[in-house]
Order: C-alpha cells, then structure tokens, then sequence
C-alpha cells in the first residue's frame, strides 16, 4: 500500500496537483466558514460560473484562463460587495447575472475554436495539467487573501452574526463585504483549478459547511474543515492515480459521504443533547 | 441627574416618508423607559437613529450629549432578529463572544480574560446553563437571553431593546422583564425597552414613551397611556380601560384592544 502511495508520489505531476490542491482546499475551507455564516452560497457558486466567462475570453486575448478567471470574478465580487446585502443575497439577481454570464462564456467559446477540448478542463477541472508558474501563482494569491482575510477576520465574523451591531460600532459593511467578495473570488477560482467551475461548490462550501454542522466555536470549525478539505484533496488525487477515474469525481464523492456521515453525526448528537 | 438620551424636535425620512416628525424627549440615567405604539410607528426607526443607523433630517438627537454613533461602547443593542444562521452548531458563547470587541482588527482570538467577560455576561443574562449549548436549538426564551448577553457585553450604560418579548409566552415575557430589571438594578444602566404590550412592563418601568402617527409623548405611565393623550397619537378616538391591574387600550371605533389580554 505504502510502496504504491510512493510510486505515485514519484511524478512531478502528482505532487504538483498534490500542492495546488491543498493550497485550494485550505483557502476554501477558510473563506468557506465565512460563505456559510453570512449565507452567500449561491453568490459563491455564481462568481464561479461568472469566471467561465473570463476563462473563454481570455483564450480569445491569448492570455491564461487562469488570469482571466480571477480578473473576472474579481470585478464581479467587487460588484457584489458594493451592491450590498440586498443584492448579493438575492438569487434572482445572481441568477440572471449567472446565465448571461454563461452565455457570453458560450459566445467566447464559439468564437474561439478549438477551444472546446479545453473548456471541459475549465468546467470540470484538470488538476494534473497543473503548471509549476501556476503553482507559484495558485501559492502567492493564497497566501495574499489569508493575510487579508487575518487582517479583518474578526471584524467579518462580529459583522456577519450582528451587522446592525457592527454598524453601530462604526464598521462599514460595505467595505467589508467587498473586500470579503474580492477574496472569496480568489478562493473560488483556485478552488475551480483543482474540481473545474462546475464543482466548486465542493471545496469552498462543502468542508466549511459540513463542520460548522457541529462545531460549537469558530477555531473549531476552521479547524475541522480544513481537515475535511485537505483530507478529500488527498484521498482523490490518490484515488484517482490507482483507480484512473477523474479526481473531480473522487474528491466531490469525499465531500459528499462526509457531508452524509456529518449530518448522521450531528443529527445524532443533537438528539443527545434534547 | 445626567441625561442620558436627549432628543429635541427630531425628524426623520426615510425613502421619501416622513417617519417621525417633532418628537422631543428627555432621558435621565438610570431610567427604565418602555416604547410602546403601533406597527409603523417608527419606533424601530427611532432606536437604529441613535445607534447612528439611520439618518436625522431635523431636529437634534444626542446621545450622552454627543452625536449618535460616537458613543460606541456605552451603548448595548439587542436586535429583533437573532444572527446566527440557522442549520450551524455555533454555541451561545461563540455567538457572545463574536461580539466582544468585535471591531477590532486581526483574527477573532478570544484570551482568556475576555472568555471571562464573556461567561460574565452570559451569568448577568441567566443563559450560563445552556451556553455552550448550539444557539439554534434552544428555545425562544434561551435564544432572547443569549441575545441579551451579547448587549451586555461591552457593559453598556446605556441598553437598547428592540421588541425582546416578541414570539415570548406570558411566563418566558414575565421571566426576561425580571432579568433585565434586576440587570439595570446591578449595573445602574439606563433601559430603552420597545414593546407591543404594556403590561409585562408595568410596575418595572419609570416612563412611558407612546409612539403613534409619527409623533411621540413622554411621560408616567399614568399620564400617558391615558384616553385623550392617546387619541391625540393615534388621531382617532381611544379608550383605556383599567381592570384587574391591567391597561387595556381599546379604539372606540371599532372592537380591537391595543394589548392583548393574557394570563
């Protein structure tokens, strides 16, 4: 078993989507804890389907889909954040901006062709063709959110559980929700990298939710869905060397059959505690 | 005596509706002030003004003698809704704990200093028992006093209740109106208390002030909630009848009693 984990192990491009997988799990499962309590899911599911966008049309400037992913979905999260609560949590809103985001995305794609091959790995991930300059990249943006996110977390946590409160203390919630919209941007197009635009909802939401399902304290819930985030990163990319089905596939099952053993879990506990 | 909460001649619209026009009050420390009126009355609208929410067009609104907003810290809010999204495990405490000094920068550490203030507040509240419990699964009543210790926690001199009896049977009313009198008894805070029913207040409040029609009237409960001066809010004619040491506020319009009659 371990000689197998090792022989996988020895290919660059194992070990390359071994670290853009972690680094997209951890900064996911972090902003992630932050989706749940202020209740952007959809918002965070749109701004991926936003980046498909950036992605296609940056094929069509000759620049990386990456670049245009995070252009784009930065600008959309920006617009977001700026618009307020009213907008950003509103789904028919975020809808309609979603599928005409799609559709220009599919314009792009007509217009550029050969494109298609390409665009099921934007849709659905291809964490093996991972470059070492992505890496680097996929790296130092994390690392810049993190920083931010470390900057302001407290104040984005009062302001999520009791913004009139954090108003009055004379915290502005636009700003903080802008800036919470730009990194969540960031975290979802790293994220897409790893599962595709498709799954995103996987590793941004997925860990963070399933743990604060039963963690009682914030620590507690980032802790835990960092583990849950890394622990499925893991497990599929290896699964996904032995079995040769795609890694999308392993690591959304993980999420998935955690997410059944969680809610089991704390349904359980919280009968206990009736 | 020090005012606390001085209010001269306010107005207030919003999105083109005059919402409260020349109401004037004088707020001493210590008080224990119940708002009552009907929905739309601006009560509400009133307390986010002076926690600096929402903006003056006249008048002049001062809270220990300074602009809303600048006071910070002296003032504890405790909302109509709770924040915690439903569905998490977040226990009380975490929720409490979010709150103390919530708007500092860095990352949310609680020392243990301040998990002390925070056990503290959840003490004064009575929501120590079930704290560390997941706040969505306790009771109305144990979610109100959750709430309240997150008002608390900055030892506020000043404690502003929107609607807190809101969704509470008679006991629970009765058991949180007694927790916070014996609050404001321990710390010497100044109380704002919004409710729709007079009568869980009686007997625990010094003043009343009546909000209706956009207007508001200041003064003891007997004075205030009194036949003529409510018309005059109102702008219809109402009656109120005492019985059994109870207020009834009933429009002699139609057959609707203001407060509802409860065990």
């Amino acid at each position: 078993m371990l000689d197998k984990v090792n022989d996988i192990l020895a290919y660059d491009f194992v070990r390359n989507a071994l670290l853009a997988g972690s680094i997209a799990a951890i900064l996911g499962a972090v902003v992630g804890y932050f989706v749940i309590i202020r209740n952007v899911g959809f918002a965070a599911h749109a701004l991926a389907h936003i980046g498909f966008t950036g992605a296609t049309g940056a094929a069509l400037l000759g620049l990386s889909s990456l670049q245009g992913m995070l252009v784009i979905s930065c600008v959309a999260g920006t617009m977001m954040g700026i618009s307020g609560n009213k907008l950003h949590r509103s789904e028919l809103a975020i809808g309609m901006v979603l599928s005409f985001a799609l559709g220009i995305g599919t314009l792009f794609l007509a217009l550029y062709k050969g494109f298609v091959g390409q665009a099921s790995s934007i849709l659905f991930g291809n964490i093996f063709g991972v470059s070492q300059s992505q890496i680097v990249a996929t790296m130092v943006l994390a690392i810049l959110s993190l920083a931010a996110l470390a900057i302001f977390s407290r104040r984005l946590l009062f302001a999520s559980l009791q913004p009139d409160l954090a108003e009055s203390r004379g915290i502005s919630l636009t700003a903080l929700s802008t800036a919470f919209m730009v990194i969540l941007a960031i975290a979802v197009t790293l994220a897409s990298q790893v599962v595709g635009i498709l799954l995103v909802f996987t590793l941004v939401i997925g860990p963070a939710g399933i743990a604060a399902r039963f963690c009682r304290g914030f620590w507690g819930s980032i802790f835990f869905s960092i583990l849950i985030g890394l622990g499925s990163v893991w497990v599929g990319i290896l699964l996904a060397c032995v079995s040769n089905w795609p890694p999308s596939f392993w690591i959304t099952a993980m999420i998935f059959v955690l997410y059944l053993f969680g809610e089991t879990l704390s349904r359980y506990v919280l009968r206990l505690e009736r | 005596m020090n005012s606390i909460l001085s209010i001269r001649d306010l107005g207030i619209r919003l999105g083109g509706r005059q919402i409260l026009h020349g109401v004037s009050a004088e707020i001493q420390e210590g008080e224990f002030i119940g708002i009552f009126g009907p929905n739309g009355a601006g009560k509400t609208t009133l307390l986010r003004a002076l926690l600096g929410l929402c903006p003056i067009s006249c008048g002049e609104l001062l809270v220990f003698g300074k602009p809303p907003g600048k006071t910070k810290h002296a003032l504890g809010y405790m909302p109509q809704h709770p924040g915690c999204p439903d569905g998490t495990g977040l226990s009380a405490r975490s929720l409490v704990s979010a709150v103390l000094r919530g708007e500092r920068w860095g990352i949310p550490w609680i020392s243990s200093s301040a998990s002390g203030e925070v056990s503290r507040a959840l003490e004064l509240s009575g929501a120590s028992s079930y704290a560390d419990r997941p706040f969505s699964l306790l009771s109305g009543g144990e979610k109100r006093r959750v709430m309240l210790a997150q008002s608390l926690i900055e030892k506020p001199r000043l404690l502003v209740l929107d609607e807190p009896l809101a969704g509470l049977d008679p006991k629970n009313q009765m058991l949180l109106v007694e927790r916070i009198a014996q609050i404001r008894k321990e710390t010497g805070a100044t109380v704002l208390f919004i409710s729709h029913d007079v009568n869980p207040l009686l007997g625990v409040m010094d003043r009343v002030l009546y909000m209706a029609g956009g207007g508001a009237s200041l003064g003891a409960v007997d004075e205030v909630i009194t036949g003529p001066v409510l018309s005059a809010l109102y702008g219809m004619e109402v009656d109120v009848i005492r019985a059994a040491n109870r207020v009834f506020i009933v429009n002699s319009e139609s057959n609707v009693t203001e407060t509802a009659c409860h065990a």
